[in-house]
């Protein structure tokens, strides 16, 4: 706890930024684990429930572990209209899951976002950081083999030096 | 100073940094001092330029030359060519057309010859991590203005005077609001900057926080000093974090160089300013929602009045304001009231930003003056719309917003014409629909955002839009009863009436400005079970024709499997496991296969 402990000083324990020390609590973790939200109720003298209230509330916190690579699909107007909605099918049904989930082998994060305002590259795809604009569906399935090709290698190498 | 020989200026929005901007700039510098032109030529990296489709952008000065879509391997061409030999290269110009030459220069290029900078002046001319080159374009000088020679009344009265109304969306008059704020009877007032830019398809705000952060500062700063505030917030959405980091450098710079904090310019005014990063929640853009959120709280929206100049943040008198409302201000104190109300038409005074997408060519981000047409826009700047299909609408205002067609496009861009056409200034989303959009999949498309936004405070938004949506579920699958659209707009107009917040009030909207303009199109969809644009997934299907050759692209790419044939047989789809994606559509080098109506 002495990271969540580190952010509260950082902000003084000051019960009004508890949206900005929740974000930066998910930035430490990659997301909101039970027992660091019952140590800020504790120490900022906040009931549970209203940060869980806040934690719901905004889109931008996880209350479950995230995978390993983070897809987010842009679905805004010009990625709507370019064919996002084909491009994210393709991806829920690649990885198996849909929007707002991780997969099983904590290995792909999938979630979808309003506009990241690149509407030049419409629709976009996000991996890592890494932007893929114009995206289609065949491309994204391309794109997403090369990920999954790495992380099947990577696990065998993983399990050659087990 | 030093002087330098050449600038080059490199595009690091965030359109142009996703196609490579970086890495274009980590060459050029290579490349600059491989040729020893370090002396001579400055790498300057600049905020947004405008023209994202043809990103990644380089600018050259003095010339004022263009170069697009540059790619890193073009650099030593570029180095070598332009820089040392001062011969500008051809093939990186933008060509407007298919055997037509290349243009040289920036202003000639339609998409910027058509536009008019207040806002975005400063965009790619100076680098906003460096306050110094905003205080070489006259940063700051507003401020000073207002500071040495004008009393907080004189301030309100120039930006009445001037006609300025909120550009986040209302078009509220910012004098006013100023006014109604400063004569709120307290000590402690707050002005708050609304960066939260919900719209999905518009980044305006954005871009000019992105590409000229000091301009917002200095107009929030002006707004305390008449307003009698002592404290500014700026607000901004938690997807840009370009815009934070921008902003985070500006404040401490400003602060470092007494323009900022305590004491400014030695005149005894006190206003810090601090960042707020918000945390993904459209509803928060909405003014009492926002200042909740800055207080540490769930973004509910609540009633007003009390209005925010009344009661705002921590129950005090709060001024807010768009960011682009804001970055209007220092120019006119500076310039005065009658040069910024010398633009515009009679109510609707300035430039308003515009951010151009969907099928048209040119996709970007643009600043016209008020009472220009949406026909120039879209045309003339915008280059028309993309891939040569028929244009069909612009939907202006996003979730709040309508749709207008082709007999609009010679409207007036102002408040009031555009919302007598049936849209909304909005705060400056314009999205190009062609005759390949389907308006009922775009109505379903606003009202899906709606219905997931909704705060759920209010049962006529919560639930209302939700049964709305079901509807327009039920006509896009091909459910749909013949009563289902009298239905949508008896929910529609209750919806629009009875909802707590502006989000609920204007939901509606792109369902019935498309149901006003294209209401043909939805009963092809209930009665005849037929989506004429071939986007509806259930009321379409793809079918390969007899121009195929039989070269089993199609066949190996389908991700379902669903397409049959061997190598020079004409192949089929096998309907019921056709998911619709559109992959054979793309891979098929002859064009055969082809969208048509079900039986
Ligand atoms: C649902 C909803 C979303 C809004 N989103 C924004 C927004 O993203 N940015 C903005 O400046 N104003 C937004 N507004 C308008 C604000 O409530 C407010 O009117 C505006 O910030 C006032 O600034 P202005 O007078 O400079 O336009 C929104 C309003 C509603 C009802």
């Amino acid at each position: 706890m002495e990271k969540v402990e580190k952010i509260l000083c950082d902000y003084v324990y000051d019960e009004s930024k508890i949206i900005q020390i929740l974000e930066e609590a998910q930035n430490e973790y990659n997301y909101l684990p039970k027992e660091v939200l019952e140590y800020i109720s504790q120490n900022l003298n906040t009931p549970l429930s209203k940060i869980y209230s806040i934690a719901t509330f905004y889109n931008a916190f996880s209350l479950n572990p995230q995978g390993e690579h983070f897809i987010t699909v842009c679905m805004g107007t010009a990625c709507h209209v370019r064919g996002a909605p084909m491009v994210l099918e393709r991806i829920e049904e690649r990885l198996g899951i849909k929007a707002g989930m991780t997969t099983e082998d904590q290995m792909f994060t999938l979630k979808t976002v309003n506009c990241l305002g690149a509407c030049a590259l419409a629709p976009i795809v996000v991996i890592d950081g890494e932007y893929y604009g114009k995206a289609t569906p065949q491309k994204i399935g391309k794109i997403l083999d090369k990920y999954q090709q790495k992380e099947t290698t990577n696990t065998k190498q993983k399990e050659q030096v087990k | 100073m030093k002087e330098y020989r050449l600038h080059t200026l490199i595009c690091a929005g965030t359109g142009c940094v996703a196609c490579g901007a970086l890495d274009v700039k980590e060459e050029l510098e290579k490349e600059i001092v491989k040729q020893g032109l370090e002396d001579e030529v400055k790498v300057v990296t600049t905020g947004c330029q405008g023209f994202c489709e043809r990103g990644p952008i380089v600018i050259v000065q003095p010339g004022d030359i263009f170069y697009q879509r540059v790619s890193k391997e073009d650099i030593p061409h570029l180095v070598e060519e332009h820089l040392l030999k001062g011969r500008p290269v051809k093939s990186l110009m933008y060509v407007p057309g298919p055997e037509k030459p290349p243009i040289p220069t920036m202003m000639d290029i339609g998409f910027f010859k058509h536009q008019r900078l207040l806002v975005l002046k400063n965009r790619g001319r100076l680098d906003p991590e460096n306050i110094e080159e905003y205080i070489g374009f006259d940063g700051y000088r507003g401020l000073e203005k207002a500071l040495a020679e004008m009393t907080p009344e004189e301030i309100i009265k120039e930006i009445k005077d001037s006609g300025l109304r909120g550009r986040g969306g209302a078009g509220f008059p910012t004098g006013l609001k100023w006014e109604l704020c400063r004569k709120s009877p307290d000590e402690i007032k707050y002005i708050v900057c609304n960066g939260d830019e919900g719209d999905p398809g518009a980044f305006m705000d954005r871009s000019i926080l992105e590409a000229d952060p000091h301009a917002v500062i200095e107009g929030m700063i002006i707004g305390g000093k008449a307003i009698g505030a002592h404290k500014g917030f700026i607000y901004v959405r938690n997807e840009y974090p370009l815009a934070v980091k921008r902003l985070k450098i500006a404040l401490s710079q400003a602060e470092e160089y007494g323009l900022l904090g305590k004491d400014i310019l030695g005149t005894g005014f006190d206003f810090p300013i601090e960042v707020i990063q918000g945390a993904g929640a459209f509803v928060c853009g909405e003014e009492t929602a926002l200042l909740k959120s800055v207080e540490g709280k769930v973004g509910r929206p609540r009633p007003r009045p009390p209005y925010p100049t009344e009661k705002g943040l921590w129950g005090k008198p709060t001024n807010i304001n768009n960011v682009e409302t804001w970055a209007n201000v220092p120019a006119i104190i500076l310039r005065s009231a009658e040069w910024f109300s010398s633009i515009g038409t009679e109510k609707s005074k300035g430039t308003k930003i515009f951010s151009l997408v969907g099928k048209i060519n040119n996709t970007g981000l643009v600043e016209v003056p008020m009472g220009i047409t949406l026909r120039e826009i879209v045309f003339d700047i915008g280059g028309g719309i993309a891939d040569d299909e028929e244009f069909k609408g612009v939907q202006l205002g996003g979730p709040s917003g309508g749709i207008l067609t082709e007999e609009h496009l010679d409207t007036s861009v102002d408040y009031e014409s555009l919302t007598e056409a049936g849209a909304i200034m909005g705060s400056g989303g314009m999205v190009v629909l062609s005759e390949n959009d389907c308006m009922v999949d775009t109505a379903r498309y606003f009202l899906n955002f709606i219905q997931e936004e909704s705060c759920g405070k209010c049962t006529p938004c919560r639930v209302g839009s939700k049964r709305m949506l079901e509807i327009l579920d039920r006509i896009v699958e091909g459910r749909a009863e013949e009563d289902d659209l009298k239905k949508l707009k008896i929910l529609a107009e209750k919806v629009k009436k009875y909802s707590l917040c502006g989000l609920g009030q204007t939901a509606p909207n792109p369902v019935l400005t498309t149901l006003r303009y294209f209401e043909d199109e939805y009963k092809a969809h209930i009665e005849e079970k037929r989506c004429p644009a071939k986007v509806c997934k259930n009321l379409f299907k793809y079918v390969i024709t007899d121009r195929c050759t039989g070269c089993t692209f199609c066949v190996r790419n389908c991700p379902t499997d669903a397409i049959e044939g061997e190598v020079g047989n004409k192949h089929k789809i096998i309907q019921e496991d056709c998911t619709k994606c559109g992959t054979c559509l793309e891979v098929c080098p002859v064009d055969a296969v082809e969208a048509v109506d079900n039986e």
